[in-house]
């Protein structure tokens, strides 16, 4: 019985919760028991809110049974990625200078969830301030991928990715600067939304990049996505940078999975060369499922994308080392007092603090950013930088005049090993080539699984765009994509990942 | 005590002999608005330390700003009401330095795209000239918060054992106005900025944006002052006098400055760039942070908000908001009282202008209230340390006290010298002026008989006096008056008396 609420899908559940066939206590009850079964071993959590969740889940239990009209998630349990706040709840940011602070406040995104009657099971780890494609910049350790321990599940977001893939919860809430839910999503078999730039509220996201950060949904399935994503969307007057206008309807979009007579458009740059030859070969037979269901395909040129990482790594470090300028010691979090020093100023805390608090990326990407930013600097790095985003915008408005939607792979690998990349920063970062430009032009983009690749057996992800505030495109094509895979697999993809609870015995 | 020693300084005239100062002015100034720039918390003056603040303006990780629309519409009016242009479309900027009473160690303000630029601000001087002050900017930021330094003998943060920081400050909103450099101002440099700062705060007023209070920091000044030898076109090396928080100050830090550069450059040296502490008590300045050109705020758009665009009808409607400006309204107001130009400098430079408009529309003469408002009332206010209007209201003495004191002069019941009497009274809190009459028991003797008798008794024992009034020497009659009203122990109506001793020796 356990094992089946663990894996069913939240449309499911919300309809079962709805029949009032199973209770939330129980639901979640059975999340938290598979957590305290596997998360020794992929390590998803930073703060397991065991009591907090069952007492969310009883209450939903108890309107559900005062008939009282509930949204359609109340009582689906979710996973909340350690950046956004947490009224009561530790918010690390997978960093030690955060270590021990409890935000009085919620973000917008956690209110929103609340007022959906979702329990909080706990906060999922991440890349230090999510800076990273790993989570091995995490200062709290790894998370690991659930279909190979020794492997990276993804990041920033690989604690929301591992969360999902390993059944601990159906649903968990993510955040994209640059590929923070789609590559996750694509290493771990599972599927990840960043919505258009202002779709969800940045309140309370504890900002890496603001004008790249996009918080969104990740799940199992597609229609899942679009159901969290809809809970997670819409005007917040607390965001100047939020859109005031409907959300767009995605919950229709996956329902209806209809691509007839849609424009699919590959993108010539994000193809080929590069790309692991497994990774190619599922991208292909995706982009001919969606031909057979309608969809015509035509080839794009984004020539402006071969510039987008190195716009992106200095336009994220420049407004990063502003962003985590407020890391201080003086109000909140960690204050560490410098050695051999006998009453030491404020600046030398501050320093001595930060030294402490800071993991290296971190660090790495504040040193680049104060650079680029400095006068002098400025126009030759973060000037440029925006010239060139410009430039991506561009090619995207053009792109879409061809195409309704642009697909490629999300990331160029499956997930690599623990240690691979990690004194490579470099190597890092090109992980995310596929996923930045969407950030630098602000629009949607969808990852979820293709199939594994014949050479590694690991999961291939399959990345949609879509024109800013068509967020509904990336869930039709998505949504159809998805039921023909299904049929040809016969099961879901990660039904055939390893059993963790043998693992964990093993371990 | 300050520790503060004298620098060497040059007398004024020598300075000025060899040297032309130019002078800059940034002014900031706190908006009156009910909340914060960037959130929705209190903006009073004097509450309980960090009682109004929230996560934004606290710079709790995750939080947002959000613009305040009134905040922007006052500062519009603000570059309306200075002739500048307004910008159709800016940016916030984000400047970035660590110290701890700014809780994102960055501020919000704007950089290169100032919402107000390029305007003036007649200035008028003492000798009825007018000065014209070239406005470079005003643009729109947050305040910081405000540390308390304890320990030190100073309040000051050298010597200081410990820091208080209070964040009630923290965000409220700040529009500085700066000017372009002033030249040719010669020796009346030290006037012409003090004047300036007058007439600015004077605006404000008119402009209902700010309480404009100096000794409160809702208005602050920070002079900028270089000298250039007198053939020379070439500016020196300025200093920054900052938070010359008082009129008075303001033209004293200018003449100070100029003592000291002059005392600088005669000598051979080299004056440093650098910000500058004002001491009020022993009216000098001390060296502060030293300026180098390598202090850099690494300035970039805030992503955070999204760009002010005021459409042109926006600020029309805002234009047409604006008061009539106060040296217009000036002229006005001396040309419908009928005073002369020595009288209305007089009112001005007593701040009585406001009060006089309001006694003279509740009913009084243009020259009685003059009178009222600048005799008795003006000494003690002087004694007091104050000013009429902020005296008065101390005491609770209105323009109603004023029109109604003089109709019991035109009515008939007080003469002049009884007026006074009553003035005293009202002044000393005895209540309204007819109350205080009451009280006193002044009133002109109406009497025909009693007063007729006087005449008679005094005619007589003046034959001289009396033959000479009646030889056509009219103005002998005053003689005869003051005896009169000797004998009537004050309370006569001197005209009564006068017409009585004429009828009495020309008939």
């Amino acid at each position: 019985m356990t094992n089946e609420l663990i894996t069913a899908s939240a449309a499911d559940l919300a309809a079962r919760l709805a029949a009032r066939e199973i209770s939330s206590a129980e639901l979640t009850q059975a999340c938290l028991d598979r957590t305290a079964a596997v998360d020794g071993v992929v390590h998803s959590y930073l703060h397991v809110d065991a009591e907090g969740a069952l007492a969310a889940a009883r209450a939903i239990d108890e309107r559900r049974a005062a008939r009282e009209s509930l949204p359609t998630l109340a009582g689906v349990p979710i996973a909340v990625k350690d950046v956004m706040t947490t009224k009561g709840l530790p918010t690390t940011c997978g960093s030690k200078i955060l270590e021990g602070w409890i935000p009085p406040y919620d973000s917008t995104v956690v209110t929103r969830l609340k007022a959906a009657g979702m329990p909080i099971l706990g906060k999922t780890n991440l890349d230090e301030f999510a800076m990273g494609s790993s989570t091995e910049h995490s200062a709290y350790g790894p998370s690991r991928n659930p279909w190979d321990l020794d492997r990276i599940p993804g990041g920033s977001g690989g604690g929301s990715s591992s969360v999902i893939a390993s059944f601990q919860a159906p649903l968990a809430t993510g955040t994209d600067t640059g590929g923070s839910i789609r590559q996750p999503a694509a290493v771990t078999g599972t599927v990840g939304t960043k919505p258009t730039y202002g779709g969800v509220s940045r309140y309370g996201l504890v900002a890496l990049a603001s004008s790249l950060d996009q918080a969104g949904p990740c799940a199992r399935t597609v229609l899942d996505t679009a159901l969290l994503h809809e809970v997670m969307a819409g005007h917040d007057p607390m965001d100047s940078t939020s859109i005031d206008a409907p959300v767009p309807a995605v919950v229709e979009a996956a329902r209806r999975a209809d691509v007839s007579g849609m424009k699919i458009g590959i993108i010539r740059e994000l193809t080929g060369d590069g790309f692991q030859a497994g990774v190619q070969q599922r991208f292909d037979e995706s982009v001919q499922h969606l031909v057979d269901a309608g969809a015509e395909v035509v080839e794009v040129s984004c020539p402006s994308f071969t510039y987008a990482l190195a716009a992106y790594y200095l336009i994220l470090p420049s407004e990063a080392s502003s962003n985590l300028a407020k890391f201080d010691a003086m109000r909140y979090g960690l204050r560490v007092a410098p050695h051999g020093i006998d009453d030491p100023s404020a600046e030398q805390v501050m320093a001595a603090t930060r030294d402490a608090g800071f993991g290296d990326e971190v660090k790495r990407r504040i040193i680049l950013g104060t650079y680029a930013l400095s006068s002098g600097y400025y126009d030759a790095y973060y000037g440029s930088a925006q010239k060139v985003r410009r430039l991506i915008a561009d090619d995207f408005t053009r792109a879409f005049e061809a195409a309704d939607v642009l697909v490629s792979p999300t990331a160029p690998t499956t997930a690599f090993a623990f240690g691979d990349k990690i004194d490579d920063p470099m190597a890092m970062y090109l992980n995310d080539i596929a996923t930045i430009p969407a950030n630098l032009a602000g629009v949607p983009g969808m990852s979820l699984p293709s199939g594994l690749a014949p050479e590694d057996g690991l999961p291939v992800g399959f990345q949609i765009l879509a024109p800013a505030m068509q967020d509904q495109r990336l869930y039709a094509v998505g949504a159809a994509l998805e039921a023909r895979l299904l049929s040809a697999w016969g099961a879901p993809l990660l039904h055939s990942a390893p059993d963790l609870t043998a693992a964990g015995k093993g371990a | 005590m300050s520790q503060a020693t004298a620098e060497a300084t040059l007398p004024f005239e020598e300075a000025l002999a060899a040297y032309d100062p130019v002078l800059g002015l940034e002014v900031h100034v706190e908006l009156g608005t009910n909340t914060k720039m960037f959130c929705g918390c209190a903006t009073a003056f004097g509450a309980e330390p960090n009682s109004q603040v929230c996560p934004v303006c606290l710079g709790l990780p995750g939080a947002l700003p959000v613009v305040n629309e009134k905040g922007v519409e006052s500062a519009i009016r603000i570059g309306l009401a200075l002739n500048c242009e307004i910008a159709s479309w800016c940016r916030f900027a984000r400047k970035n330095y660590f110290y701890p009473d700014m809780p994102k160690n960055f501020q919000t303000s704007q950089y290169d795209e100032p919402i107000a630029f390029n305007g003036h601000l007649d200035v008028e001087l003492a000798d009825g000239s007018t000065y014209r002050v070239e406005i470079e900017r005003a643009h729109m930021e947050e305040d910081t918060g405000k540390s308390l330094h304890v320990g030190g003998s100073t309040g000051r943060i050298h010597g200081a054992t410990h820091s208080l920081v209070d964040y009630n400050r923290a965000g409220i909103p700040l529009i500085e106005i700066v000017t372009k450099p002033m030249t040719g101002a010669g020796e009346r440099a030290p006037e012409i900025a003090k004047a300036y700062v007058a007439t600015l705060r004077d605006l404000l007023k008119a402009l209902g944006v700010s309480d404009v209070k100096m000794e409160q920091g809702s208005m602050r000044c920070d002079v900028n002052l270089s000298l250039m030898p007198k053939d020379s076109t070439t500016f020196g090396i300025r200093s920054e006098t900052k938070n010359v928080n008082s009129l008075r100050s303001v033209e004293r830090a200018v003449r100070y400055e100029i003592g000291r550069h002059a005392a600088i450059l005669s000598s051979g040296g080299k004056v440093t760039q650098e910000t500058r502490h004002w001491h009020e008590d022993t009216g000098i300045t001390t060296a502060g942070r030293e300026k180098s050109d390598a202090e850099d705020y690494r300035y970039f758009p805030e992503p955070d908000l999204v760009p002010v665009a005021p459409s042109a009808e926006t600020v029309e409607a805002l234009r047409a908001t604006l008061p009539e400006p106060p040296a217009a309204r000036r002229k006005r107001l001396q040309s419908a009282w009928g005073y002369s130009d020595l009288e209305m400098r007089d009112v001005v430079n007593a701040a009585l202008v406001d009060l006089i408009d309001e006694t003279v529309t509740a009913g009084a003469s243009p020259a009685g209230a003059r009178k009222w408002w600048s005799g008795e009332i003006a000494r003690r206010a002087n004694d007091a340390g104050s000013d009429v209007p902020t005296y008065a209201a101390s005491l609770a003495v209105t323009p109603a006290h004023v029109v109604e004191l003089e109709s019991l002069v035109t009515g008939g019941r007080l003469n002049d010298a009884m007026a006074r009497q009553v003035w005293d009274g009202v002044l000393a809190g005895e209540g309204t002026p007819t109350a205080v009459a009451d009280a006193r028991g002044l009133e002109l003797v109406q009497d025909t008989g009693a007063l007729q008798a006087a005449v008679d008794k005094v005619i007589a024992a003046n034959p001289d006096v009396a033959q000479k009034v009646r030889d056509g020497k009219v103005q002998a009659a005053g003689a005869l008056i003051g005896q009169v009203m000797k004998e009537m122990k004050g309370q006569a109506d001197a005209a009564a008396a006068r017409q009585l001793i004429l009828d009495s020796l020309t008939n």
